[in-house]
């Protein structure tokens, strides 16, 4: 854990730029990669790397829910030391009981003091869902249920960045039929800035590039699942290199057949393409070696909300979400004894009239 | 619940249902009114009859030569557009999924049509069908014999595709809503289809078969 340091004392990113001996060359070419991504004009580049050097490096408190780590290890395990990770690297992460080295009470009084100092100024990241049933006590630590602790840390926090489906929405903890009553942070925090950076993990890239575009000029435009559009503007089918095939009718039918070795579309295998926003088609998976769809495997829509409860990864898009076949016959059976009954009454009555006009 | 999961999960439910119950209740309650008692001796035997039934079905898909000058162009929008609305219901990859679904089944041999062409097939349905409702509220007899049944069943074929061509195309919207509004009025043809003039999809062959074999019984010209 870096030395505490308040508000103004704090070095800017580009005091530790200098330090680490980051080139003016290699900052601009990411500033310039940032502001591409977030779609902003060419002409933003400079205005958006004078913010970003500015900035003062925050007091960061990474809170663990129900969580697996996943988001933890996609963020940690990014591919070659990037600049992104640099920033990451040099926010004072004031707590993270996963990374630091202190454990126990040690590790709480770090997070307490760090808030304290800190107060109103420091950026929260959650991770993981949050129990609400039974007053939360499904998830606990240190005695506190992570509802009293969310409820804690959000009263100080500039802003809160929920990392990972869980913390956004609930993800698998939410799953039907949602024994803990898990929720994510935006159905518990109403009354501060919220950022939601979903996916089973999200991507590295994605969640160090939304810090850094909250460090440069605050909150991003976000969607209304609080997703910034700059990352989640987009369909994975829209960005997709398969969609031509999708467009010309080319579907792999299995997992094994010649259109899956063809690399045709994999919407009639289940792909959530068309319904998921995220930006795996664009930057991609372990230094855009690859993403899941160039993989051969469908996307599974990790960054839409309730995407555990959407039906089979397997079942296409269009698919119906029902199976119970046999109401459809109880329907047709009801028809056959309504349709007998006005039939038969019709002819009836049609017999009765014959018999008066003879 | 999302909308997209309401309109393809209780909502599609629901509609499948009242399609399933209406569609059986008119066939069985029609079946069952039986037929005038006819008094005229018969003029044809009953093979021939059925004969002149089952051609009658095909005859009357035919403009009648007297006529054809007048109504060919009517008959040619109306093939038009349904061959049409078959072609991208019947072939278009989402629809085709979407049947195998619904009925369980997996069809590998069943053929689909690329986007591109669907797309096009869906432009031209379209104004195949603007052309049928202008021709429908300007041509007098047309106009007198239609109603809100008939108004109200191309309002729902326009919301399914035009939403379909919206969500196909890319327009404003996030897909999902776009997807969701699609379903939704795919289902709302669904509950309206029995009670309207859409039961002619099931009528259709029947009636023209009854009137081939009956006008044969009676020796008159079909």
């Amino acid at each position: 854990m870096s030395k505490l340091k308040q508000g103004k004392d704090r070095p800017t990113i580009g005091q530790v730029m200098d330090e680490a001996g980051v080139g003016r060359r290699q900052f601009m070419k990411y500033c310039a990669g940032m502001t591409a991504l977030m779609a902003m004009p060419p002409m933003a580049t400079t205005a958006f790397a004078r913010q970003l050097r500015a900035a003062r490096l925050p007091s960061v408190i990474y809170m663990p829910f129900q969580e697996c780590t996943g988001c933890l290890e996609s963020l940690t395990r990014s591919f070659a030391p990037s600049l992104e990770n640099l920033i990451f690297d040099t926010v004072s992460l004031d707590y993270n009981h996963t990374l630091q080295a202190a454990a126990g009470v040690a590790a709480e009084e770090a997070r307490y003091q760090a808030m304290e100092e800190n107060f109103g100024e420091y950026i929260l990241i959650v991770d993981g869902a949050i129990s609400t049933n039974d007053n939360g006590i499904h998830g606990m630590s240190d005695g506190h249920t992570f509802l009293e602790q969310l409820y804690e840390a959000a009263e100080g926090a500039a802003a809160i960045v929920a990392v990972g489906v869980c913390a956004a929405y609930g993800g698998v903890a939410a799953a039907k039929p949602n024994p803990t009553g898990a929720v994510g942070v935006a159905d518990l925090i109403k009354d501060k800035p919220i950022i939601n950076v979903p996916g089973c993990p999200p991507i590295p890239e994605v969640m160090t590039g939304t810090l850094v575009s909250f460090l440069a000029s605050g909150v991003p435009d976000l969607d209304r699942h609080l997703r910034p559009k700059a990352f989640f503007g987009n369909t994975i089918h829209d960005r997709c290199y398969r969609r031509r095939f999708y467009d010309r009718g080319l579907f792999a039918k299995s997992f094994d057949d010649e259109g899956a070795r063809n690399g045709w579309c994999l919407y009639e295998l289940g792909c959530r393409g068309p319904t998921t926003y995220n930006a795996c088609a664009t930057i991609k998976w372990n230094g855009g070696a690859g993403w899941p769809i160039e993989s051969g495997h469908g996307c599974i829509g990790c960054s839409e909300p309730g995407f555990w409860d959407q039906g089979g990864f397997y079942e296409p898009v269009t698919a119906k979400l029902f199976s119970e076949r046999g109401q459809s016959v109880a329907a047709a059976a009801a028809g056959v004894a309504v349709g007998a009954a006005a039939g038969l009454a019709a002819k009836s009555r049609k017999k009765k009239l014959a018999g008066e006009t003879e | 619940m999302t909308l997209l999961e309401f309109a393809r999960g209780p909502m599609l439910h629901f509609a499948l249902l009242v399609f399933v119950f209406g569609v059986i209740w008119r066939l069985v309650s029609v079946a069952l009114l039986g037929f005038r008692k006819h008094y005229s001796e018969e003029r044809n035997s009953n093979d021939k009859a059925l004969m002149v039934g089952t051609a009658t079905c095909g005859l009357r898909s035919w403009p009648h030569k007297e006529f054809i000058g007048r109504t060919a162009f009517g008959e040619a929008v109306g093939y038009g557009y349904h061959i049409g609305l078959f072609t991208i219901v019947l072939l278009g990859a989402p629809h085709v999924i979407f049947w195998q679904n619904l009925f369980g089944f997996s069809a590998p041999w069943w053929p689909t049509l690329p986007g591109g062409l669907i797309t096009v097939v869906s432009v031209l349905t379209v104004v195949l069908m603007l052309i049928a409702t202008i021709r429908r509220a300007m041509h007098p007899p047309l106009r007198q014999i239609s109603n809100f049944d008939d108004y109200f069943t191309l309002a729902i074929l326009y919301a399914i595709m035009l939403s379909g061509l919206w969500a196909v195309l890319g327009g404003p919207g996030r897909y999902e809503f776009i997807l969701a509004a699609h379903i939704i009025s795919f289902n709302l043809l669904l509950i309206w289809f029995p009670f309207g003039k859409l039961m002619h999809a099931f009528y259709i062959f029947p009636a023209r078969f009854v009137n081939g074999y009956l006008h044969a019984k009676k020796g008159a010209a079909t």
